[in-house]
């Protein structure tokens, strides 16, 4: 297996892949195609980027419709600004008029680590999550991005995808195995029936890793990757709840509002499920690399498994 | 009242701080504190009617940075005031510090938080409207990117600007024609800005923006009554690193030791000649 990779410099070279043979994708930018790793893309396929300039708004908007008329346009800016700053852009243009619109939010959750708050975005799967006809989805390694990735440049559907900066260490073995189609989550491990920990994107590995640990200390878990957030996989939820009755979930994002909450908010008429849910308080966040400060949190693999020691108590 | 010699020894002092505290703190928008040095020493030390003392003074001048992101060179002037101690600036971006990237009012001297392009000038309408209302003679000052024009909240806040006719509030665009892609003509042409501010209401008036001279005068010089005031700074990015000067690449970049070594000496060398002045 190989070391891993960066999602962006994966979806990097998926799109120009597909963008080669398909003329109508195109990469949307708002001074952020060296961030979002397109510098590749804009080398191959110069005439299938489109500089919008500082104007998250407007990169959405003209996207729609070009969408329109057309053109698949994946629109990448840091996912605090995109989901943020352009919200009703994505909620009118894109979601409610159903225009075939991909939106890449970069450098997701915390990875601005001490640019602080502006740059964060620990409210984007709340607020996503809440607008209907718009897919939503946190991959946790390179094939899964990949596939992912390559599903989305086939679909008709508004969809936004949430990654991070990490270079995510491989979890699956290939691209089928990572990811199949959208509300399709997946069982990555499965030791027993003490507790079901879910979670996605970059914070999944951690999830694995505290599996992993808590097996050592005679706590049988099973971990969920909840990589299509929306649609979500209620069957899958409900399979792993018949055998656990216990679960935690563990998101870069805010307690409120995001996976955590979806996986609640599924169980919760079974009545018979508990869901812990690990995540960002909500209070202003501590600076600090993005590891010091999932410590500070207690959202490290470290922590999590003492956290799920006590509530196992 | 410091003399042009002064500020311009007090610029290149914050632009030896500030490369010193990127070069330590392994972060920082280098290429952008450069290009406004001179703004921001020119304004504290010679313009803003604001002290450490009188910061919470209702009648101060307010000064909001809407290019957030140049945040060090700001820390550097501040500390330089005395809103804080120099060597709070040692925990810059370190875990638990409140000096992150970019300007929050946890940090004393800072009013509002800034970060994400294109608030600023909205947040300067607001606070210049306040003063209108309330009849208070305070003056508001804003400091934009010229890739930050790219933002439409920049156009709504000018047009508003325009409207009630705000001549107690000074923007000034630091005109170093690059942002993080490349050249700002290239990535989004925003030109001719002069002419759109004008059009928006407002007086320009188009500096050098590393000339200390033409920045005193043209900040300190009383706005034309009913109008907003935009200062078109040409300026270079970079200024003060020979190497870094009108780089794009240096928009973010971290010097390397023998980088940060040969900046330090071109600094010291303009240090040492103007103290010889
Ligand atoms: C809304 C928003 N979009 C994107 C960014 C990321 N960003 C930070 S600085 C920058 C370039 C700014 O260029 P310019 O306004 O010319 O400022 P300069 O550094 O050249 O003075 C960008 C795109 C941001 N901070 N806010
Ligand atoms: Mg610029």
């Amino acid at each position: 297996m190989s070391k891993g990779a960066k999602a962006g410099d994966v979806i990097c070279s998926e799109l120009i892949d597909a963008a080669t043979k398909n003329r109508d994708i195109l990469a949307v930018t708002s001074d952020s195609r060296g961030s979002a790793s397109l510098n590749p893309f804009a080398a191959a396929l110069p005439d299938q980027l489109i500089e919008m300039g500082i104007a998250e708004q407007n990169s959405v908007t003209v996207s729609a419709g070009m969408a329109h008329s057309g053109k698949r346009p994946f629109v990448f800016s840091p996912a605090s600004f995109l989901t943020m700053r352009s919200i009703e852009q994505v909620k009118d243009d894109v979601a409610y008029s159903n225009t075939n619109v991909k939106l890449i939010g970069i450098s997701g959750g915390n990875s601005y680590s001490v640019l602080g708050a502006t740059h964060h975005s620990l409210q984007d799967l709340a607020i996503t999550r809440a607008i209907p006809n718009l897919q939503v989805y946190m991959p946790a390694d390179q094939y899964q991005t990949a596939a992912l990735i390559q599903y989305l440049t086939q679909s008709a559907q508004p969809a936004y995808v949430r990654i991070g900066k990490k270079v995510l260490p491989d979890i699956y073995a290939d691209e089928a195995a990572a990811f199949t189609k959208p509300g399709k989550g997946n069982v990555i491990y499965d030791k027993g029936n003490d507790v079901t920990l879910i979670s996605a994107g970059e914070t999944l590995s951690i999830a694995l890793d505290a599996a992993q640990q808590l097996e050592q200390a005679g706590i049988h878990a099973k971990v969920v990757d909840l990589v299509s957030i929306k649609p979500l996989d209620v069957d899958l939820l409900n399979r792993m709840a018949d055998q656990t009755h216990h679960f935690v979930t563990l998101e870069e994002h805010s307690i409120y509002g995001g996976l955590g909450s979806a996986v609640a908010e599924a169980v919760a008429p079974r009545g018979d499920t508990k869901v812990d849910i690990i995540g960002f308080p909500d209070e202003p966040v501590i600076a600090g690399t993005q590891d010091e400060v999932f410590q500070y949190y207690g959202m490290d693999a470290a922590s999590v498994v003492k956290k799920v020691q006590t509530w196992l108590q | 009242m410091a003399t042009t010699r002064e500020l311009e020894l007090k610029a290149a002092e914050m632009r030896k701080a500030t490369w010193e505290m990127i070069y330590r703190a392994k972060t920082g928008h280098t290429g952008s504190d450069l290009s406004c040095a001179d703004i921001l020493v020119a304004l504290y030390n010679q313009v803003l009617k604001q002290t450490p003392a009188t910061f919470t003074d209702p009648n101060r001048d307010r000064y909001i940075q809407s290019k957030g992101h140049a945040v060090e060179i700001l820390y550097n002037v501040l500390a330089d005031q005395g809103y804080f101690p120099k060597s709070d600036l040692l925990t810059y971006s370190q875990f638990n510090s409140p000096y992150i990237g970019h300007p929050t009012n946890h940090i004393n001297g800072i009013e509002l938080n800034t970060g994400s392009l294109g608030h600023g000038l909205g947040l300067s309408v607001g606070v210049a409207l306040a003063g209108k209302l309330d009849h208070r003679d305070y003056h508001v000052y804003t400091l934009m990117g010229d890739g930050e024009q790219a933002e439409g909240s920049v156009w709504e806040a000018a047009m508003s600007a325009g409207n009630y006719k705000l001549d107690n509030l000074t923007a000034i665009i630091d005109h170093n024609r690059l942002q993080i892609s490349g050249p700002t003509a290239d990535v989004m042409n925003s030109e001719p800005l002069a002419d759109k501010y004008r059009a928006f209401g407002f007086d320009v008036v188009e500096i050098d923006g590393n000339n200390m001279a033409e920045l005193v005068s043209a900040l300190s010089t009383t706005n034309t009554p009913e109008r907003p005031k935009l200062i078109l700074a040409d300026t270079i990015k970079g200024k003060g690193i020979s190497f870094a000067e009108n780089q794009a690449a240096w928009h973010h970049k971290v010097p390397t030791a023998e980088q940060y070594q040969q900046g330090l000496d071109e600094l010291n060398a303009v240090i040492g000649g103007l103290q010889n002045e």
